[in-house]
């Protein structure tokens, strides 16, 4: 049995799968039953400073994006940090932890961005016997316009400013949590790090409108009639942050920093991508939100599975082994050369191959042989793209075979190199470097 | 030999015509039929398909695992509850239990494939020989099962997973019970029965015994006197007689003896059967022979029941199965005698019936029915053989609601127990809860009694 067990900037849990700060973790009763059912940790919903607590709206706070049979794709969100008072999420972080001793509780913080609001919140929460915090710098939406999350996360002296204070003012290990509305990822990343953090998660949800009410005119969810940005998250995100959490450990300059990797995680799969990407653990929400907490049982047995049938004994194992395959296009091998295959047996003749080649890209997919509808790839003309697989409804009927070096590419008319060329070499290339003899 | 002979008789058929009348009746799903199908689960909460599961199969999380590549942990979820969920998956009228509840039926009146998705997920595991399970330390307990059927090995397993020794006795000369003799043979075609018993017991801490009839080859209070525990899992081996004039005429068979022979024959052109058959009876067993008989090449097969279609066992599901395969079902007949030629059917006359002040009544129309061959699936009752020490309560054994009998050390269940429903899956599940109370019976007297200062 692979061993599931993650220690993530020194806070130890039994699984990789912590549950993101967002609704899902506002109170006791909902983390107590995300316990009962294996969550490995859970990162409380964002507290903020003493005082009148923050106020919902209460219209519609959500809005969504649908696959096909209704499947949630994308939610999107106004909702704010939480609205309860401060004393009563810590008093019920302190009694959720002495239940669960074995399970990680990380507390979510966003307070104005002056020292005082911050060393007067920390040692609140160090005293609840919280495993460490993590800092919000990434709710796009309502908060923003009062300073605090993305208005600081986009902002990286304003990362390094407040991480700095963080650290000064409390023994708690730091999770800088960054938000994804931002240029360059790398520069907050960077900031965090300047600032002494021990690890960053994200991504935090996208500045996003999911539709537009066509008989209102507004976008949703609409509220009296208004809508307003909220932020996206769910599976559809996943790419997104996929590169970025990339993005941040292949940099040199971040190389090495923990990730919490947080974007769409809905299967075990998802998970063990992230991971593989260099998180060292994983948080999840709208997965939880769209089928219960329940859910990651699939992604505990799933991820369980797939490491003893292949071999990996534990986390670590897996952690950041997909980083070095992470590379910037000019370094990709312009001699590996791959041609679409379509499997006969499998072929439903469709034709999605055929007119996504045909209308769109390089002609190469036939649509009728000898009278006959039939779908076949031209090796004359196919230059590898994987459009085709990418549209087929059928999982591997259509696969790209790589031609072997020395075979004959129809379409150049020239056998495959066995040498490696990349951009940077390549003729066409103004700026291209002789190769070192 | 001719199709459209008279008479009982074998051969009907050429070798191609039998291969495909008795191969699979739902082939195994590919996996991208597969991945269709589980993408249509909702992953319900407290999921009516898994509360209709005699077994309660965690069905949402099996079906997620399937659709997140992971075939092998969603055999795990099956077999955790059901180590029968092979057979289960192909025989299991998830009409009326799972894919009856589940949510689909309400928005489109189609259910998720979860019996199709529950034979891709162990067939996934069988075909690669993954064993789930590994024996506890040994008890230096041993429990006796009678009865190598559903109920008797689905025990055995449970208790040999405890870390007990098990040892299993059945009359017949292999190991199965009605997944060996009984069902239809497109339900569980390649000799699926006796694979899945070897994949059972792969666990190791069985050993089967065939050949040995309780109340024969030894007694209850052998085994009682000898082992730990004992679990009885017996099926029904009596059969219900008709009590009418013509009953020992050649060509009247019980249904179930007539399945087993199919089951058993290695060649199927040598089961023989009427060109014109009359199977009398309204449950499953009755649609089984029916069925079977026209696939051995009866020309004419009619199922005669005594009450309306309302009132029959059979699913409503397996009765259309029956007539799209030629078989003619007549309701409101029960039989009067079974005529003669020659010490061989002939025909049946049979009178109507009808429901009067809510007892069935005879109208007193009859009517012939030509035939050769008559099939008695009314009913299959529990033998006393061995058991007669043991309480029972309408010919079937009283049980609590752990399994335990009115004697101590012996539990039963399955077909033989009043709360049976004649179902494999009931079956696996009173096996496999009264292993677990087994074992708790044995652990507990195991535990040195602690003193509460």
């Amino acid at each position: 049995m692979a061993d599931l067990r993650t220690e993530f900037v020194g806070i130890k849990s039994p699984n990789p799968f912590w549950l993101a700060s967002a609704p899902p973790t506002d109170k006791a009763y909902n983390v107590e039953r995300a316990f009962k059912a294996g969550w490995g940790g859970v990162v409380w919903k964002t507290l903020g400073e003493e005082g009148p607590p923050v106020v919902n709206v209460n219209g519609p706070r959500y809005g969504a994006i649908w696959g096909a049979d209704r499947r949630l794709l994308g939610l999107n969100n106004i909702e704010l940090i939480t609205d309860r008072p401060l004393q009563v999420n810590l008093q019920e972080m302190k009694q959720v932890k002495m239940n669960w001793p074995d399970r990680a509780l990380i507390a979510s913080i966003m307070v104005p961005c002056n020292e005082e609001s911050w060393k007067a919140i920390l040692p609140l929460v160090e005293e609840t016997g919280a495993d460490g915090i993590e800092l919000n710098f990434g709710c796009p939406h309502g908060m923003s316009e009062r300073g605090m999350g993305a208005a600081v996360g986009q902002v990286p002296e304003y990362i390094e400013m407040v991480v700095r204070w963080c650290k000064q003012y409390t023994r708690m290990p730091v999770i800088t949590k960054l938000t994804p509305n931002i240029t360059d990822i790398r520069k907050p990343a960077r900031a965090a790090k300047a600032g002494g953090t021990d690890a960053v998660s994200l991504i935090n949800t996208i500045n996003s409108i999911v539709s537009v009410d066509l008989d209102n005119f507004a976008p949703s969810p609409t509220v009296g009639g208004k809508g307003t940005h909220g932020g996206y998250c769910g599976p559809a995100v996943k790419p997104i942050a996929l590169n970025m959490v990339a993005e941040i450990a292949r940099d040199a300059e971040t190389y090495g920093l923990p990730i919490s990797g947080i974007g769409g995680i809905t299967t075990w799969r998802d998970a063990a991508e992230f991971i593989a990407l260099g998180c060292g653990n994983v948080q999840v929400c709208t997965a939880a939100m769209t089928y219960g907490f329940k859910v990651v049982q699939e992604m505990i047995t799933g991820l369980s599975d797939w490491m003893d049938e292949k071999g990996h004994r534990s986390i670590a194992d897996i952690q950041g082994r997909a980083v070095p395959n992470v590379t910037d296009w000019q370094y990709l091998n312009l001699n590996y050369i791959a041609k679409a295959h379509i499997d006969q047996d499998a072929c439903i003749k469709c034709g999605r191959c055929h007119i996504a080649c045909e209308d769109t890209s390089h002609q190469a997919i036939t649509a009728m042989v000898d009278g006959v509808r039939h779908f076949e790839v031209m090796e004359d003309e196919c230059v590898g793209c994987n459009l085709c697989v990418n549209v087929c409804p059928v999982e591997n009927c259509i696969t790209m075979v790589p031609l072997d070096v020395g075979t004959l590419d129809q379409r150049t008319g020239k056998p495959v190199s066995p040498d490696y060329a990349n951009w940077t070499t390549h003729p066409n290339n103004p700026m291209a470097r002789e190769a070192a003899e | 030999m001719e199709r459209l002979q008279n008479g009982v008789a074998a051969g009907r058929l050429d070798a191609a015509a039998y291969d495909a009348n008795f191969s699979d009746l739902h082939p195994r799903f590919e996996k991208h039929e597969a991945l269709v199908a589980a993408d249509r689960c909702y992953f319900c909460h407290d999921a009516p398909c898994m509360t209709a599961c005699p077994t309660a199969i965690d069905i949402p999380m099996f079906i997620r695992q399937i659709s997140t590549g992971n075939a092998l942990g969603a055999a795990k979820t099956i077999f955790d509850q059901n180590i029968f969920g092979g057979m289960c998956a192909r025989v299991c009228p998830t009409e009326t239990l799972c894919e009856q509840a589940c949510v689909r039926n309400t928005a489109e009146e189609r259910p998720v494939d979860i019996g199709r998705l529950q034979r891709y997920a162990t067939d996934t595991a069988m075909d690669a020989g993954r064993q789930f399970y590994r024996r506890a330390e040994p008890t230096g307990k041993t429990v006796a099962v009678v009865g190598a059927g559903p109920a008797g090995l689905a025990a055995a397993h449970r208790l040999a997973v405890k870390g007990h020794q098990v040892v299993v006795f059945d009359a017949r000369e292999k190991a199965g019970g009605l997944n060996e003799y009984g069902l239809a043979a497109y339900k569980a075609a390649d000799d699926f029965a006796a694979r899945e018993i070897a994949y059972i017991l792969e666990i190791g801490g069985i050993e089967i015994r065939t050949g040995q009839k309780l109340g024969t080859d030894f007694a209850l209070s052998d085994l009682t006197s000898k082992y730990d525990a004992v679990f009885l899992g017996l099926g029904l081996a009596g059969v219900n007689g008709l009590g009418i004039e013509g009953e020992s005429l050649e060509g009247v068979e019980d249904a179930v003896e007539f399945i087993a022979g199919l089951r058993q024959a290695d060649d199927l052109s040598t089961v023989s059967v009427g060109r014109r058959v009359v199977v009398l009876g309204g449950g499953m067993t009755a649609i089984d022979a029916a069925i079977q008989s026209k696939l051995l090449g009866a020309e004419e097969v009619t199922i005669c029941y005594r009450r309306g279609k309302a009132e029959m066992n059979a699913s409503e599901y397996e009765q259309e199965l029956a007539a799209s395969k030629g078989v003619f079902i007549r309701h409101w007949l029960k039989p009067k005698a079974i005529l003669g030629t020659d010490g061989k059917v002939a025909g049946i006359e049979l009178e109507g019936t009808a429901f009067s002040d809510g007892r069935l009544v005879g109208t007193g129309e009859t009517g012939v029915i030509a035939a050769d061959m008559i099939l008695k699936a009314i009913g299959q009752k529990l033998s006393t053989d061995g058991i007669a020490t043991l309480r029972m309560e309408a010919g079937r054994i009283v049980v609590d609601e752990e399994g335990r009998t009115s004697l101590p050390k012996v539990w039963a269940g399955g077909d033989c127990v009043a709360a049976g429903e004649d179902l494999t899956v009931t079956s696996v599940a009173q096996g496999r809860d009264a292993a677990e109370s087994i074992h708790s019976a044995l652990t507990v007297a195991a535990r040195p009694a602690v003193a509460i200062a």
